[in-house]
Parts: structure tokens; C-alpha cells; sequence
């Protein structure tokens, strides 16, 4: 059998992305992973590349809509996908309370891992509104932070989802976080 | 460290995936979820000239009631088997083990195919495909075949699946009313590898056993029935002296090798303490 010939070859793809809600158009190589391409052609340094080996969780994004490790996945297998890194969460304001509750609690200090630890948070709070604190230890069970402990980490994020559930027991009448 | 350079090919079919494979000699490999490719890439335990993307393949996708099966498409995610309905009616043993697996972003991209195909001995899912007595669908050039889970792991790392095959789904028999499941697993920290994991399925008739699957990960090469354990309950109800002479049994089932912290007779130890536990709680359902 002859090979495929469509088989793309060892150099440059070009693949087209839409990152923070913007049309992107990068030419990268297969073996640049995902995290490679936000941070060296895109320059969204936000996401970080630790371990590269999906123990450490610095490089959480999200794929269409759902958190992902960047190091795991290959830029050209996203062609076509919608990415939110980092920054595009940040800009939108969706966890601008999580944010703020990290630095009043020092759920932070170098701040390495604080990009993948807040995607995970999000992905979280998302799916379930009053996680326990045994829930969001296991939520982070895929994020290590050498600096801060996560006794902080867990307590803002616990701290977020409550003022949340307040907020929106007091429905129209709440007040922003 | 990064991969080794290689050729990256996008299929749409099995028919085109396995033809993209056919003729591109020995170094190829089938990319799914990516979640234990991609490291092995990474440190260059592996260095592929291609890949071949099998994520953009609809027929390997969905998870559907077929007669007496549930057919669970092999690139059903780990979170999926953690929220689909169906799995949770007719697999909950597979829903049991979900959680165990990996961290949840890995879970977002991990395959249920991926897990089954690499058969990692000390994964969750490949342990239970085996307890539940399923069977995989495999395509290749000469056609599509069923293999038992009885047959399909065959040693290390290795399984029923030729190389240039893929696996297109697992086929679970429908759980039953009077089925019980149960599944735990000891690990020295949430979402890392067990050192011990064990999962079953009883059939029972009142307080009896009927029939029991019961499977073991992370004890050896392979997942391992414990098929002496299976005998010592079968026609019997749960009482402390079935689960001792069932725990004794596993001696017969269970060669663990020393590892580096591991010695065997800890990891056998553990596994009777994890049976002791498991088959009290299906005891206590009754
Ligand atoms: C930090 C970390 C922790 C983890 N913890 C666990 C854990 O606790 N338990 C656990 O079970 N797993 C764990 N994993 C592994 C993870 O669950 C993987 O997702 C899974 O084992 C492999 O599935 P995949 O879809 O990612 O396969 P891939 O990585 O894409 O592929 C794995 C192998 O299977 C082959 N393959 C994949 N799909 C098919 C198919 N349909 N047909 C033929 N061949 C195929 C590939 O060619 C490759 O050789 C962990 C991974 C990481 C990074
Ligand atoms: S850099 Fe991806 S998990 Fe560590
Ligand atoms: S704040 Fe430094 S690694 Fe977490």
C-alpha cells in the first residue's frame, strides 16, 4: 500500500485557533505541544510549562470550554478548537473573584502554579456550586504548588463559593462580589 | 524534554486511520486522549515518525444500549464515565472506578479506549473491563473481531490488539437487578496509581452468591482475576468465615513482585485487607 498522501510532514503546519475569543493563525511544528505554541507564538505567558509531563498542572487551559493540561496535547491537534487561557479568563472578568480572594488570603506567592491552580477552580465552582472541602482538595489533586500550601488555596476557593451561592440566593437584588 | 520530530496525519475514518497506518511502516502510533503518549513522547520512551490522530473519528464515539450490551465507544472520556447515565444504569462498576482515575483535566481528554488499549496493570479501568466479563471490538485490515477480556490482556503492556489494529469499543454486559458492585482501591495519595485496587461484581439470589467477578490491579503484569477468591464464595452467602477463606485464597490468585517500596508481601497483604473490606460491603447490601 502506498503511504497516505495527505500525511503532514516533519516541518511547519499551520493551524488556525480561536484563542481568547480571537481568530489566531499560527505555523507550528507536530511536535510543539499546545502549551509551546500560547506561550512562544502567541506570547500568553500566563500558562505555564512546569513538569511537561501532566504532573504539575501549571499549564491548564481550556478546550473547548473544558480544562486540559497544554503539555499533553500536541498545537496541531487543536486546530480548529477554541482555547480560554489565563488571560482570556482574566480579561472577562468570570474570575475576577477567585482572584481577588487568592491574593486577600496568600493563596499565593511566587505564583507559578496560581494560573493552572484558578482554571481549576473555575472548572470547578462551574460544575458543582458548594463543593466541600474534601472535593476541592481532590479538584486540585492535579495542581502542586511549591510555595503557599494549600490550606489557602482551599480556603478561598471555599470562601468564592460561598459568597456565589449568597449572591445568588439574593438573586437580582445581590450585590457584586 | 521535548517529542522527537514526527509527521502528524488527522483521520476522519477507521478505514482511513487504518490505512494511514498501513502504509507507513513500523513506527506509527494511534493518538487518542494523548495523557500517557504524550509523557512517553516527552521523555522519549517512545519516538514515532507519525502520528496518527484517531480523535476526529465519529464511529469511535457514543455510548449506546445494544441488546444485552452496553456498547461504550473507545473514545468515550473519563469524565464521561463519571456523568453519562448510561454508564451509571447499566456500569456502575465502571462509574465506581471513574473517579480513581487520574486528576479531572486529565480525565477531560483520557480516553476509556486509550486506558483499555495500553492496559497499564496498574490502571482502573482495564482491571474491571475484566471483572465485568466485556468484550472489545477490534478493526483492522482483515475486518472487524470481538475478543473476551479473558483473552485480551496478555502480558505486560500487551494486549489482543496487533499492531495497526484499534480498538473500537468495549461491550459490557447490562447490569442486572441482583447485581452488586464494589470498587476501592489504596493509594498513598488521591488520583496517583494504587498501590492495591480491586473491583467486583456479585450476582446474587437473595443473601447468595450466584456469581462473582473479581478483579485486581496494580499486583502484577497484568489485571488479574482472582479466580480462586471467585470459588471460595460462589454458591455461598457473605459471612466473616467466606471472606477469610476467600482472603486466603487470593494466595493462589495473586504473585506480586518486590518493588523498589513495595515488598510482595505487603502489596498481598493489602489486597486481602482491600478484598476483606469489599466483599463487607456487598455483604452488608444484602
Ligand atoms: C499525571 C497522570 C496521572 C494518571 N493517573 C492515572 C490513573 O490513576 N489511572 C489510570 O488508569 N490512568 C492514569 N493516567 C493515564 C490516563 O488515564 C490516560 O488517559 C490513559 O491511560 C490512556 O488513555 P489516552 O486516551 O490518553 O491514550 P493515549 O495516551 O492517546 O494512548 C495510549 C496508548 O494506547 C494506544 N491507543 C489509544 N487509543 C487506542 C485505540 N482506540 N485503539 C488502539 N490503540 C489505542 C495509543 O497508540 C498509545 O500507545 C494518568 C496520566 C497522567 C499524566
Ligand atoms: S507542565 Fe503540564 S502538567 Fe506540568
Ligand atoms: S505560589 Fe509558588 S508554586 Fe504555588
Amino acid at each position: 500500500m502506498s503511504p497516505p498522501v495527505d500525511i503532514e510532514t516533519e516541518e511547519q503546519v499551520r493551524i488556525r485557533l480561536i484563542v481568547n475569543g480571537r481568530k489566531v493563525a499560527c505555523d507550528v511544528a507536530p511536535r510543539d505541544t499546545l502549551v509551546d505554541c500560547l506561550r512562544q507564538q502567541l506570547e500568553l505567558t500566563g500558562t505555564h510549562a512546569g513538569c511537561e509531563m501532566g504532573a504539575c498542572g501549571a499549564c491548564l487551559v481550556q478546550l473547548d470550554g473544558a480544562a486540559v493540561h497544554g503539555c499533553l496535547m500536541f498545537a496541531v491537534q487543536a486546530d480548529g478548537a477554541r482555547i480560554d487561557t489565563i488571560e482570556g479568563l482574566s480579561e472577562s472578568g468570570v474570575i475576577a473573584d477567585l482572584q481577588a480572594e487568592f491574593h486577600r488570603r496568600n493563596a499565593l506567592q511566587c505564583g507559578f502554579c496560581t494560573p493552572g491552580m484558578l482554571i481549576t477552580a473555575h472548572e470547578l465552582l462551574t460544575h458543582v456550586a458548594r463543593p466541600s472541602r474534601e472535593t476541592i482538595r481532590d479538584a486540585l489533586s492535579g495542581n502542586f504548588c511549591r510555595c503557599t500550601g494549600y490550606e489557602a488555596i482551599v480556603d478561598a476557593i471555599a470562601a468564592v463559593a460561598a459568597a456565589r451561592a449568597a449572591t445568588a440566593s439574593q438573586g437580582a437584588e445581590g450585590s457584586s462580589p | 524534554m521535548k517529542a522527537r520530530a514526527f509527521s502528524y496525519f488527522r483521520a476522519h475514518t477507521i478505514g482511513e486511520a487504518l490505512e494511514a497506518h498501513a502504509g507507513a511502516g513500523d513506527d506509527v502510533r494511534f493518538i487518542a486522549g494523548g495523557q500517557s503518549l504524550v509523557p512517553a513522547l516527552a521523555l522519549r520512551l517512545q519516538a514515532p515518525r507519525i502520528l496518527i490522530d484517531i480523535n476526529h473519528i465519529a464511529e469511535l464515539r457514543g455510548i449506546t444500549r445494544d441488546g444485552e450490551w452496553l456498547r461504550i465507544g473507545a473514545l468515550t472520556r473519563h469524565c464521561e464515565m463519571l456523568t453519562d447515565p448510561l454508564i451509571a444504569e447499566f456500569a456502575p462498576l465502571l462509574r465506581a472506578a471513574a473517579p480513581f482515575v487520574a486528576h479531572p483535566a486529565i480525565r477531560n481528554r483520557g480516553t476509556f479506549g486509550g486506558s483499555v488499549a495500553l492496559a497499564d496493570p496498574a490502571s482502573e479501568f482495564p482491571a474491571m473491563v475484566l471483572a465485568l466479563d466485556a468484550e472489545i471490538e477490534i478493526a483492522g485490515a482483515s475486518g472487524r473481531r470481538r475478543v473476551k477480556a479473558d483473552d485480551f490482556f496478555t502480558d505486560l503492556f500487551e494486549t489482543a490488539i496487533a499492531p495497526g489494529e484499534i480498538l473500537v469499543a468495549v461491550h459490557v454486559p447490562l447490569f442486572q437487578a441482583g447485581q452488586r458492585i464494589a470498587f476501592d482501591e489504596l493509594a498513598r495519595r488521591r488520583g496517583d496509581y494504587a498501590l492495591v485496587g480491586c473491583g467486583l461484581l456479585a450476582t446474587c439470589q437473595g443473601d447468595l452468591i450466584e456469581r462473582i467477578g473479581i478483579s485486581f490491579f496494580s499486583v502484577g503484569d497484568v489485571p488479574t482475576r482472582a479466580r480462586h477468591a471467585e470459588t471460595a464464595l460462589t454458591g455461598n452467602r457473605i459471612d466473616a468465615a467466606r471472606i477469610a477463606a476467600a482472603q486466603a485464597a487470593l494466595d493462589a490468585d495473586l504473585a506480586p513482585a518486590d518493588s523498589d517500596d513495595v515488598p510482595a508481601a505487603m502489596r498481598l497483604h493489602l489486597a486481602r485487607v482491600l478484598l476483606g473490606r469489599l466483599l463487607g460491603r456487598i455483604g452488608e447490601a444484602a
